[in-house]
């Protein structure tokens, strides 16, 4: 399993985004957002961080960096992609997963753990945890709120792209949901399930040094994928 | 010829707007009464060329489309008046 981490000006985390592949045990690298190939990638993460400054929108001015076409083509071959917090946002701003992500309810930028329900286990970055199963790691972000018109909520809900939602005390005397997104989403998959974009950040709590490798298993979904794809 | 295109862009309408609920508790606190309805969103102007103002519209609603607005969340409406007038 080689994964290709993007790297946008404004990214971050993404050196954890490799570390938690390769703890994994797959194959990690950088490509930067000019470049046009992937690499021979058999996956991509979209990292964190706030490309282009947030420039208009969250993840507007990405969708057009170059390395777009390849991912672009890698999904529509069925290749695994990752978007993590604005990795997310530039995937629903490049058209690759329904719905946008607005500003935080509460107008300020949250960053502390949340928990979160496991909604799908049959996707290439939750099939290591169990379904209903509920796990802690931390969100970082301003502009988490998911949003979309009802009509594609109740798609969203028959078609079971909700991978995982905000539930749960994860902070005392805060609310379940930091950021106020529609129906606690935290979550979504495209129809076919091989791209997902999620707000929270597992790749941050990925490591046992840390305290809790709550994240891990997003990584080693992956990488489990991987082998049971070419078995 | 060269058009002043001016487009202003909303949060779409019924969707939950914080900020312009943020904004209308401030007016309220300062005894603004009957300041209702409050949405913020952002305006963007630019020289667009095109042969008449029709075009210059239609080339702004593209752009707003692909890129100015967000189709999910955000609705929008251009202004378009020749370059250099007012």
């Amino acid at each position: 399993m080689r994964v290709a981490v993007i790297r946008f000006p404004g990214s971050n985390c993404e050196p954890e985004s490799k570390r938690a592949v390769e703890r994994a045990g797959g194959e990690a690298y950088f490509v930067w957002h000019r470049d046009t190939s992937l690499g021979g990638a058999d996956a991509v993460i979209l990292p964190g961080g706030f490309s282009y400054g947030d420039y208009l929108r969250s993840g507007a001015i990405a969708r057009f960096s170059p390395i777009m076409e390849a991912i672009r083509r890698l999904a529509a071959d069925g290749g695994p992609v990752l978007g993590l917090c604005n990795g997310f946002q530039i995937l629903c701003e490049a058209g690759l997963l329904p719905g946008a992500l607005r500003r935080n309810a509460g107008l300020k930028y949250v960053s502390r753990p949340v928990d979160l329900r496991v909604e799908r286990t049959d996707t290439p970055f939750t099939n290591a945890y169990a379904m209903g199963e509920v796990f802690r790691v931390p969100v970082g972000h301003g502009d988490g709120r998911y949003a979309a018109p009802d009509a594609v909520l109740d798609e969203l809900d028959a078609n079971r792209q909700v991978v995982l939602r905000y539930s749960g005390p994860a902070a005392p005397d805060a609310p379940a949901n930091p950021n106020g997104s529609v129906r606690d989403i935290a979550a979504v998959c495209n129809r076919e399930g091989n791209i997902v974009g999620m707000m929270p950040h597992p790749e941050r709590l990925a490591d046992a040094a840390l305290g809790s490798d709550a994240g891990h298993r997003v990584f080693e979904s992956l990488v489990r994928y991987s082998l049971l794809a070419t078995r | 010829m060269t058009w002043r295109v001016r487009v202003r862009i909303l949060p779409r309408t019924g969707l939950l707007d914080p900020e312009g609920q943020a904004v209308e508790q401030a007016l309220a606190a300062l005894r603004f009464t009957g300041a209702s309805n409050v949405h913020v969103g952002k305006a963007i102007a630019l020289d667009v060329a095109a042969p008449n103002a029709d075009e210059a519209r239609a080339k702004a609603r593209a752009m707003c489309e692909q890129l100015l607005a967000n189709p999910v969340t955000e609705d929008f409406d251009i202004d378009v008046e020749p370059a250099g007038s007012a």
